[in-house]
């Protein structure tokens, strides 16, 4: 244990890069998968046999190994950082257009009736009824993509991704197993904590729902 | 050609044995569950944070007790697998009708009988969507378990893409890519076969 602290202080320097570009690599993944699956998933709930289809196709994406995809990716878009976060946005969007669907889907067709009853349009629906409703779900997948997004992460430094996962492969090839703990702790770290902020994210928005409904 | 048989069988291993313990374990657990609230809600935290745990750090941090080998990869496996295991297993024992179970004890089952005959039939399709999420997630990363140096399609994928050789990365991830495709597959196949059954027995 002392011998890990040792490894990190004395690399305290690189393994803050590292973190930093995990951190980077899984924002801009995540956030692109949010521009772009939250829409799909709005959209997918107008054409439900659209949705089946499009929906099973990102499943079978999904149930591909990460390094698989990441090794596909390396051999058409090369090394580096643009195939790392492809790979990436890829794999974020399917729980987040799930989420955003099945949330939308759940929302009650009293609401919807009230809505139109109060001569609502269908954005006006959407924007002050459906969204706030289905937050906690498409909370839930947001949270479940950004877990996934920053695990594949530490993977994507194999394909010149850059991140903790460097420090990991760099440990490994030298047998020095504290340098492997450097990536793997800060990686272990930042996903529970990415988890536990969603979570309470996702309490807040769904107590923020029931009081909608009971009032 | 003659690689990609061997590798896979290993891969299949290491996938079963990992899902496997985690299933031997899992249903008891599930089961002591039903009982006890408090410790339910401290034990789902605990396996929710396991499940958060990045593959390869997950890896490494097993590797650093059961050393550079399959076991390391089986043993991650398995702690993966509580999650989906010990939630479903304990979603689908506790969301049988209420009536139903009234009604065997109305005909005076003990509380073994109306679980074995009652809870446990009733929960299956559930418990086998949680083995379904476990094998599928197990056998990718099974295919991680290369940089651990274990066995399996994970080395086909990888020396393929050292040496940049298309071929041989394609003949690990195909097979691992139809294999998850099939499990995902088949075993939703036996779910949905299954609650149509229940459904029809219902009515």
């Amino acid at each position: 244990m002392s011998g890990f602290f040792a490894e990190l202080s004395r690399n305290s320097h690189a393994v803050l890069v590292a973190v930093g570009q995990h951190i980077a690599l899984s924002v801009v993944a995540i956030l692109s998968g949010i521009l772009v699956a939250v829409p799909m998933g709005v959209l997918l709930t107008y054409h439900t046999r659209a949705a089946k289809i499009v929906l099973g196709i990102f499943s079978v994406v999904n149930t591909i190994p990460s390094i698989v995809l990441l090794g596909v990716a390396m051999i058409f878009l090369g090394i580096g950082y643009i195939p790392a976060t492809t790979v990436l946005f890829v794999y974020s969007l399917l729980p987040i257009m799930r989420g955003t669907y099945t949330g939308i889907k759940e929302v009650s067709p009293n609401a919807l009736k009230a809505a139109r009853g109060m001569g609502m349009s269908r954005l006006q629906m959407l924007r002050l009824v459906q969204l706030p409703l289905a937050m906690p779900s498409i909370i839930t997948g947001i949270r479940l993509s950004s877990i996934y997004i920053i695990s594949w992460a530490t993977l994507a430094a194999f394909i010149g991704g850059g991140g903790l996962g460097d420090l990991i492969w760099m440990g490994l090839q030298t047998y020095n197993f504290n340098m492997v703990l450097c990536g793997a702790v800060p990686a272990t770290i930042l996903s529970l904590l990415v988890s536990f902020l969603l979570n309470r994210l996702i309490k807040r928005t769904s107590r923020h729902r029931r009081e909608e409904v009971a009032a | 050609m003659s690689s990609i048989l061997p590798a896979m069988l290993t891969h299949l291993r290491i996938t079963f044995f990992g899902v496997l313990a985690a299933v031997l374990l899992g249903l008891p657990t599930a089961a002591f569950l039903i009982r006890h609230e408090r410790v339910r809600r401290t034990l789902f935290v605990i396996i929710d944070a396991i499940q958060t745990v990045p593959s390869l750090a997950m890896l490494t941090f097993v590797m650093l007790v059961f050393g550079l080998n399959d076991t390391t990869v089986i043993v991650a496996i398995f702690f993966y697998s509580l999650f989906p295991i010990i939630r479903n297993t304990y979603v689908g024992l506790t969301s049988v009708d209420k009536g139903t179970i009234r009604a065997g004890k109305g005909i005076g089952m003990t509380n073994l009988q109306i679980f074995s005959m009652i809870r446990f039939p009733l929960a299956v399709p559930m418990i086998l969507t949680g083995i379904r999420l476990a094998v599928v997630s197990a056998l990718g990363l099974a295919t991680t378990g290369v940089f651990i140096g274990a066995g399996g399609l994970g080395m086909l994928i990888w020396r393929g893409i050292q040496t940049r050789n298309m071929r041989m990365m394609l003949s690990g991830a195909i097979p691992v890519s139809l294999l998850a495709i099939l499990f995902e597959y088949a075993i939703g196949l036996i779910e949905k076969q299954l609650l149509k059954r229940q459904r029809r027995s219902n009515t």
